[in-house]
């Protein structure tokens, strides 16, 4: 995505450009206001206990997490940390979850996320999960769609800004993976100068249909190029997933001027299924890699981490017919195939028309071997031989496209603020509607599978000045609804969203709601430190551990007063939750925690470690309002100074057992 | 009796059966907090909640009034009624094969009696239930007591409690109904006690 700074640059030219290019200037009233009829309230208002046609998944870019809003409504219903730590959950603070944040680089609680995407069957989505990429740090996540929670967390090697992912395939059998910034490959230390001979880009598939088994399929190296999306073919082009890419001049400094030089960059095609049969005859090479794939246990109530040492690496020269190049105009972001996957459409950001490539074109350039020319083993197919047809004057930076499912394309344009809807057959655009403002990507639900949901679309706008109250100098994103149900766009909503939401996916409600998980049910709670039953409910010393299986219930825990602990002492506060009934969570927090307070689901167990540092008596409570007696659920636990020799005992609300 | 009588008084046995297959008595609390409700079953021979948790969750709201939980493996009656509705099937069935008017009279006398037993040995545990709270309880109402109605809906707190025959409660209804039926036809068909009526 472009960065604040350039746009202000931009938004300048856009004033000037974007006049030569509608006709006539836009007044300044049609920019502050928005054009909203008196009926668009009506259009979006759920009325308290209903409850809204879709749920929309935000990435939450620098953030880490996912924002989860309901559409129409705009409501918001739950933030699920993914790669960012939650103090309100423990999530990132209790051993239990501590491992889903490890990398080879160690304990990361924070990374970039940037393209959630809903997996599919046949093509639709399914509602089973949903993944989204960590940027920064190469990983890809599993959120599991009955609990919203991350389930399953992998790492990728070898790559670097894992940006054009993890879009995935139409059975959901890879999500993908590549590099932003080409690296050399094994990473060593060499000059940045040698940039052309040693640095390399990297697309990954990653297996993606079974959860807790995601893994890196292959890896196919790529020219050092920097790949920014991808979409997977559907229907005829299934098989194939195209990914763009921008830099193909190399440069490795000043890129605003020395990537922006060639008239043509490339959309890598690449055809997974031929790269399955050179793995399978053993073209690929195993290179050593060290990577961390953490997957969490839903009845051991526990994440697990386990390291992996090789990745197969597959080079093209020794597998003709895996990659392609389709030459497309300067610097394309977005690559989006049309819901009949027939149509390939680039957004050049720097370019003046939107390209729309035709995959049976493709094929049939390929059998003819319409070929430019050679990049490191991939045959660069000719523009004329795969292009549909180039749609004219569309509008300024296009980006990102999504399909309506009646033969009609929309795309975003961040430099002139607006959405332009097209005929892409047709190639004439027929509709466009401004954003305010600088819209990065765009969402219709489902607009990126077979059957699109063709009501509403979403604009994920960068800018809010002047659309809120102001907060100080940094100021939300927001997203406008529209409807698109007609032949015009028409702006009906407008809601602002947490982090920088890059991109976002959209399913029926009714795809997912009643598969949504209420509780977990304690019969079948494995997690080692659990205790079922208030009897089996003790504290334990193990030299200087002291592990308490503590449980929580309305409205007591058990044991509530513990004394015998001692400075030095770590005290390990394992808590399961005893309520079997939905929304009847517990909470704990323990005066002077340097961790988190944890949040404990029903039939769940979860850990709160905590050191003493004093000598005292310190009070332990239910942090989540769980029932009228919600304020009397609290407890004591005493600190004796180091060595003394205070027995341990415990007890609620009975007289005290002494321990040995 | 007449074979019109046998026919239903062997109808009204055999449908007893299905009362194994089916609640007899159903018990509903709904409350601000609990919309989809909370329901508890009550069975020839054991005791169920609505889901699978509903029974769990009751004890547990219970708690809070000082009522005591309730277990369905400590009711003794739940163990005794499988063999009283076996029996009256058994001696409905025999009636019937044999015919003689005055065991049908016995065995629709035996129904309703066990009938009212059972309807006020259940007000007796509800009767317990409601009044016989520990003085520990955490929330005290002087003067109220929890007792759930016999039939029908009472606010009890926040909670309206209703209290119902489920189907298979409906079916003994019937088959002590089609019992009352075979008196009266095999009275109207055997003429023995005929009434004259004659138009006003």
């Amino acid at each position: 995505m472009l960065g604040k700074k350039k746009l202000m640059v931009g938004g300048l030219s856009a004033l000037v450009v974007g006049a030569l290019l509608t006709g006539c200037p836009p007044k300044k009233e049609a920019v502050k206001t928005s054009a909203v009829g008196v009926d668009a309230a009506s259009k979006v208002y759920v009325p308290p206990g209903k409850q809204d046609e879709f749920y929309v998944f935000f990435s939450g870019g620098f953030n880490g997490q996912v924002t989860v809003y309901g559409a129409p409504s705009g409501r918001i219903l739950k933030v699920i940390k993914v790669f960012s730590v939650d103090p309100e959950t423990g999530y990132g603070f209790t051993p239990e979850t501590r491992p889903m944040l490890m990398t080879s680089h160690g304990f990361l609680p924070w990374d970039d996320t940037h393209h959630p995407w809903l997996s599919q069957t046949n093509g639709e989505h399914d509602g089973r999960w949903l993944f989204i990429n960590a940027n920064n740090t190469p990983r890809i996540a599993r959120i599991d769609l009955t609990t919203f929670e991350t389930t399953e967390i992998i790492e990728i090697p070898n790559v670097a800004g894992n940006h054009p992912s993890p879009y995935g395939t139409e059975n959901t059998e890879y999500v993908v993976s590549g590099s932003r910034f080409s690296v050399p490959v094994p990473q060593r230390d060499v000059p940045i100068e040698s940039y052309k001979e040693n640095f390399k880009g990297v697309i990954s598939f990653i297996k993606a249909n079974e959860p807790g088994k995601m893994d890196v399929a292959f890896q196919i190296l790529m020219p050092g190029f920097n790949y920014d999306l991808a979409r997977c073919g559907r229907g005829p082009s299934h098989g194939w997933c195209f990914f763009t890419s921008y830099n193909t001049e190399q440069a490795h400094t000043l890129l605003e001027v020395n990537a922006s030089k060639n008239d043509k960059d490339f959309i890598a095609a690449v055809n997974w299924k031929r790269a399955e049969e050179c793995v399978a005859q053993g073209k690929a090479k195993e290179m050593p890699a060290t990577y961390y794939h953490n997957y969490y246990d839903e009845k051991k109530h526990m994440a697990v981490s386990e390291v992996k040492k090789s990745v197969k690496v597959l080079d093209p020269k020794e597998c003709p017919g895996v990659a392609y190049f389709l030459p497309t105009p300067k610097s394309p972001h977005g690559v989006d195939v049309s819901d009949d996957g027939e149509y390939i459409v680039g957004g050049g950001k720097l370019a003046t028309v939107i390209p729309i490539h035709s995959f049976s074109k493709m094929l049939k350039a390929i059998e003819q071997k319409a070929f430019e020319k050679e990049i490191d083993g991939i045959p660069v197919l000719k523009y004329d031989a795969v292009l549909h047809c180039e749609l004219e004057k569309p509008c300024l930076g296009p980006l990102h496209t999504e399909f309506d499912g009646k033969g009609f394309g929309y795309t975003s344009c961040f430099v002139s603020s607006e959405v332009v809807k097209f005929d892409y057959k047709g190639c004439k655009v027929v509709d466009r509607v401004p954003t305010y403002y600088s819209v990065g990507h765009l969402l219709i639900p489902g607009g990126d599978t077979k059957k699109p949901y063709g009501k509403y679309l979403i604009a994920m706008n960068k800018i809010t000045k002047d659309r809120q109250l102001p907060v100080g100098p940094e100021l939300l994103q927001s997203a406008q609804l529209y409807d698109i149900s007609g032949e015009k766009m028409q702006l009906i909503h407008e809601f602002f969203t947490i982090g920088e939401p890059h991109y976002a996916q959209a399913i029926p409600a009714d795809k997912i709601k009643d598969k949504v998980k209420k509780i977990y049910p304690l019969a079948e709670n494995e997690h080692p430190y659990a205790v079922k039953a208030e009897k089996d409910a003790r504290v334990e010393r193990k030299g200087n551990e002291v592990h308490v299986y503590m449980t929580m219930i309305r409205s007591h825990f058990v044991p509530d007063n513990i004394e015998g602990v001692r400075v030095g002492d770590t005290v390990y506060f394992h808590l399961t939750n005893l309520e079997q009934d939905w929304d009847i969570p517990h909470g704990f927090a323990v005066k002077g925690s340097e961790d988190a307070e944890i949040l404990v689901m029903p039939g769940q167990t979860k850990t709160l470690v905590w050191k003493p540092k004093a000598p005292g008596v310190y009070p332990f409570y239910c942090t989540d309002f769980c029932s009228a007696l919600h304020q009397e659920m609290q407890g004591y636990i005493r600190v004796s100074p180091a060595g003394s020799n205070v027995p341990l005992k415990y007890y609620t609300g009975t007289p005290p057992t002494a321990q040995k | 009796m007449n074979i019109l009588s046998r026919g239903l008084l062997a109808l009204a046995s055999l449908l007893l059966i299905l009362t194994y297959f089916f609640p007899l008595w159903k018990i509903e609390l709904i409350a601000p907090q609990y919309p989809e409700g909370l329901r508890m079953f009550i069975w020839v021979n054991k005791i169920t909640g609505g889901t699978e948790f509903d029974l769990y969750n009751i004890n547990l709201l219970n708690h809070y009034i000082g009522m005591k939980p309730i277990e369905p493996e400590a009711i003794p009656e739940l163990k005794i009624m499988p063999f009283i509705v076996g029996f009256l099937i058994a001696f409905g069935l025999l009636s019937s094969l044999l015919g003689k008017r005055v065991l049908l009279y016995a065995w629709v006398i035996t129904f309703t009696l066990l009938g009212i037993a059972g309807l006020a040995d259940f007000y007796r545990w509800g009767y317990e239930y409601g009044h016989n709270l520990d003085p520990n309880a955490p929330i005290k109402i002087p003067g109220l007591a929890y007792q759930p109605p016999l039939i029908g809906t009472k606010q009890l707190l926040n909670m309206l409690a209703s209290s119902y025959p489920d189907m298979g409660g409906y079916i003994m209804g019937l088959s002590l109904a089609l019992g009352f039926v075979a008196i009266i036809l095999d009275i109207r068909l055997s003429g023995g006690l005929r009434m004259e009526v004659k138009p006003a």
